[in-house]
């Protein structure tokens, strides 16, 4: 979470800093940065979450020697899951805490022409941007891990993806259905990244 | 100071008890008190000598506490083991520190955002005497500073009061201001911060039934930090008693001089503890020479501690982990609460029982814990309340502050691990919580907004 929030504050840096050095009135151009600011963010949280392994990496190696039988007591999957998990809750929170503080209080949903859904579709995205960063966090060790950078480029190019798909609120069914479509997918390969198999499920269904 | 609490040994290397988190000199003061928490903490590492020069783990964990040392000849057998237990405790340590200073801090900011008593100003401490309201910035700004320069000084020489008392061991002396201080904080502080809530959602309380939960709450407290009580009584006290004065510094501290006078109470716990000369360093080394216990001190301790049948008596439980400041000395406002509570008999609280030696591994097991200090609790909670009443009532700056003061503590409580001897526990996290306040809320807050109003996602 600590790294997640670093990367958000380089990130908003650029953008100030991009939005004071720009003209104000321009909307267009302002829309623009907002844009580009949010490529960027997307670009750094995904550097960070690469430091953070690197991080772990060298934290497990020392474990691993210390321990007694030679392997440290938290496997990378479970630390790749914290991690993923840790980032996709800071981000999450973020995102809609601001939202619910203002739910609580009196208003009108929309009023000034804005879509009614506001309140309910930002939880759906909330809850499919914590659950994809959870399944990018495992998907993006596990190709580190193994050195199949193909699979990283995958993971971020997703992410890009999605947060690009969240410009096109609110006509909901473009951006909604297909997020929650890479969600279910990533959710599978992460699955499956993890060690996973039909054969598991069914053990675990049947016992 | 961080320490950590081994009973185990009497021989602990003092970073047992230095590791707990204590912040030496961050007195929780309220308005005119400090505790003299460097003291404490100092005592509690005072009874650890190192023994030899165990090597811990590089690692990242904070160690539980390397504990004992007994015998020489056993420890290198029993090393690779303890580095193991080390390791293991270390972890739970550092998630044992955390579930009491997050509580705290929810505590303090659900009070600030929910009673408008806490955020109202009405008046300044006397320890503060500048006011902040010059309609100029340089005016202001210098204003805060001679705000933390009093205030600060307050703060030094009351931990230099206190080193000297026990120095010429005035105990009764320091016993009885702890005592005097905690009862003002139990009853005076939390009279009215009940009343403030019940005021809030226009609950009606008769005097009778206020009386009655007041004196029961007030008298159990009491006990329970200066005598004997079950343990997690005593932390929820502590918490307690800690946001209670973390609620009295929000309000009563203007603006710029809060936020400066947290920078420069970390820069004095860092100098405090660490300098040859610094008081808190003095008295835990004074009270290494007499090897004895430190007097029952604000210390949060996660657990019991017992003391093993060993030559000091040392239980490190205690430390004075706070500066307390001497109630009856101001007499300005009403609210100022004599320091914390002091000390934590509680850690006197486990009965001594005299375990044979040789039972010596079980009892580490069984007795690891950490101390932080209260003023350490206090002024994190104050950093939060802070960003929490005045960033613009945004909650990502209060959640990044929140996330920033852990991770100080982790690292804090990795150099612990490293160091083995005392650390202030405030200047890492009081730095990072600096930090993401004032950047969250200058440069996230309005790229986030912009965001939200997209309802953009990143």
């Amino acid at each position: 979470a600590f790294f997640w929030l670093v990367s958000l504050l380089l990130a908003s840096l650029i953008w100030f800093v991009s939005v004071r050095l720009s003209d104000r009135e321009d909307a267009k151009l302002q829309y623009g940065l907002l844009i580009f600011g949010a490529a960027v963010s997307v670009l750094l949280q995904e550097a960070f979450r690469f430091a953070y392994f690197k991080l772990l990496k060298k934290a497990d190696e020392g474990l691993a020697t210390i321990s007694e039988d030679g392997r440290s007591p938290i496997s990378l999957r479970q630390m790749a899951y914290v991690s993923g998990l840790s980032f996709g809750i800071i981000s999450g929170v973020f995102s809609v805490i601001n939202v619910l503080a203002d739910s609580i209080g009196p208003g009108i949903v929309g009023i000034h022409g804005d879509s009614p859904y506001y309140f309910i579709t930002s939880a759906f995205l909330t809850m499919a941007l914590v659950l994809l960063h959870t399944f990018w966090g495992v998907i993006f060790f596990d190709a580190c891990e193994r050195r199949r950078y193909w699979c990283l480029g995958l993971v971020v190019a997703s992410h890009l993806l999605t947060s690009g798909l969240t410009f096109l609120n609110p006509w909901y069914e473009a951006s909604l259905v297909p997020i929650f479509i890479i969600t279910l997918c990533t959710g599978l390969w992460a699955f499956f990244t993890a060690g996973g198999s039909f054969r598991n499920i069914l053990k675990c269904l049947s016992c | 100071m961080i320490t950590f609490m081994n009973n185990s040994d009497s021989e602990e290397e003092p970073c047992n008890e230095r590791t707990s988190l204590m912040s030496a000199e961050s007195p929780p003061v309220p308005s005119y008190q400090d505790g003299l928490q460097a003291s404490e903490a100092g005592e509690v590492q005072a009874h650890r000598k190192r023994r030899t020069g165990r090597s811990r783990s590089p690692n990242n964990i904070a160690d539980g506490d390397m504990s004992d040392s007994g015998v020489p000849v056993r420890e290198s057998a029993l090393e690779n083991e303890e580095e193991e237990l080390t390791l293991k405790y270390g972890a739970k340590h550092v998630i044992m520190l955390f579930v009491p200073v997050t509580l705290c801090m929810i505590v303090v900011v659900a009070t600030i955002k929910s009673v408008r008593f806490y955020t109202e100003k009405n008046g300044q401490l006397i320890y503060t005497p500048f006011s902040e309201d010059t309609p100029s910035v340089g005016q202001r700004l210098l204003n805060s500073v001679l705000n933390t320069i009093i205030m600060i000084s307050v703060i030094v020489v009351m931990t230099v009061f206190l080193v000297l008392l026990y120095k010429y061991r005035c105990y009764k002396f320091i016993h009885g201001w702890l005592i005097l201080s905690s009862l003002m904080l139990l009853f005076l502080f939390t009279y009215i911060y009940l009343g403030e809530v019940l005021k809030t959602y226009n609950v009606a309380m008769d005097y009778p039934t206020l009386f009655l939960v007041i004196w029961n709450f007030g008298a159990v407290g009491m006990i329970c930090i200066h005598w004997k009580g079950p343990l997690q009584l005593q932390q929820a006290y502590l918490i307690m008693i800690s946001a209670l004065m973390a609620l009295v510094f929000i309000k009563y501290l203007p603006e710029w001089s809060a936020w400066v006078i947290l920078g420069a109470i970390s820069i004095y716990d860092l100098m405090a503890v660490l300098c040859p000369k610094g008081p808190l360093r003095m008295l835990v080394e004074t009270a290494q020479e007499r090897n004895e216990p430190i007097f029952p001190a604000l210390i949060y301790s996660s657990a019991m501690m017992w003391t093993v049948g060993m030559a000091k008596p040392d239980t490190a439980a205690r430390g004075p982990s706070q500066q307390m400041w001497d109630a009856a000395e101001d007499g300005r406002e009403d609210h100022r609460s004599p320091s914390h509570t002091d000390s934590q008999m509680s850690e006197t609280r486990s009965p001594v029982p005299t375990r044979p030696i040789t039972s010596f591994e079980e009892l580490e097991e069984e007795e690891r814990g950490v101390k932080l200090g209260l003023g350490d609790f206090i002024f994190y909670s104050v950093l939060v309340g802070k960003a929490a009443a005045t960033a613009s009532g945004d909650w990502n700056t209060t959640l990044a502050c929140f996330v920033a003061i852990l991770i100080g503590l982790c690292l804090t409580l990795l150099l612990l691990a490293v160091f083995k001897k005392a650390l202030p526990a405030l200047p890492i996290s009081i730095t990072f919580g600096l930090v993401f306040y004032f950047s969250t809320d200058n440069l996230v807050r309005p790229f986030m907004d912009t965001l939200a109003s997209h309802q953009l996602y990143i």
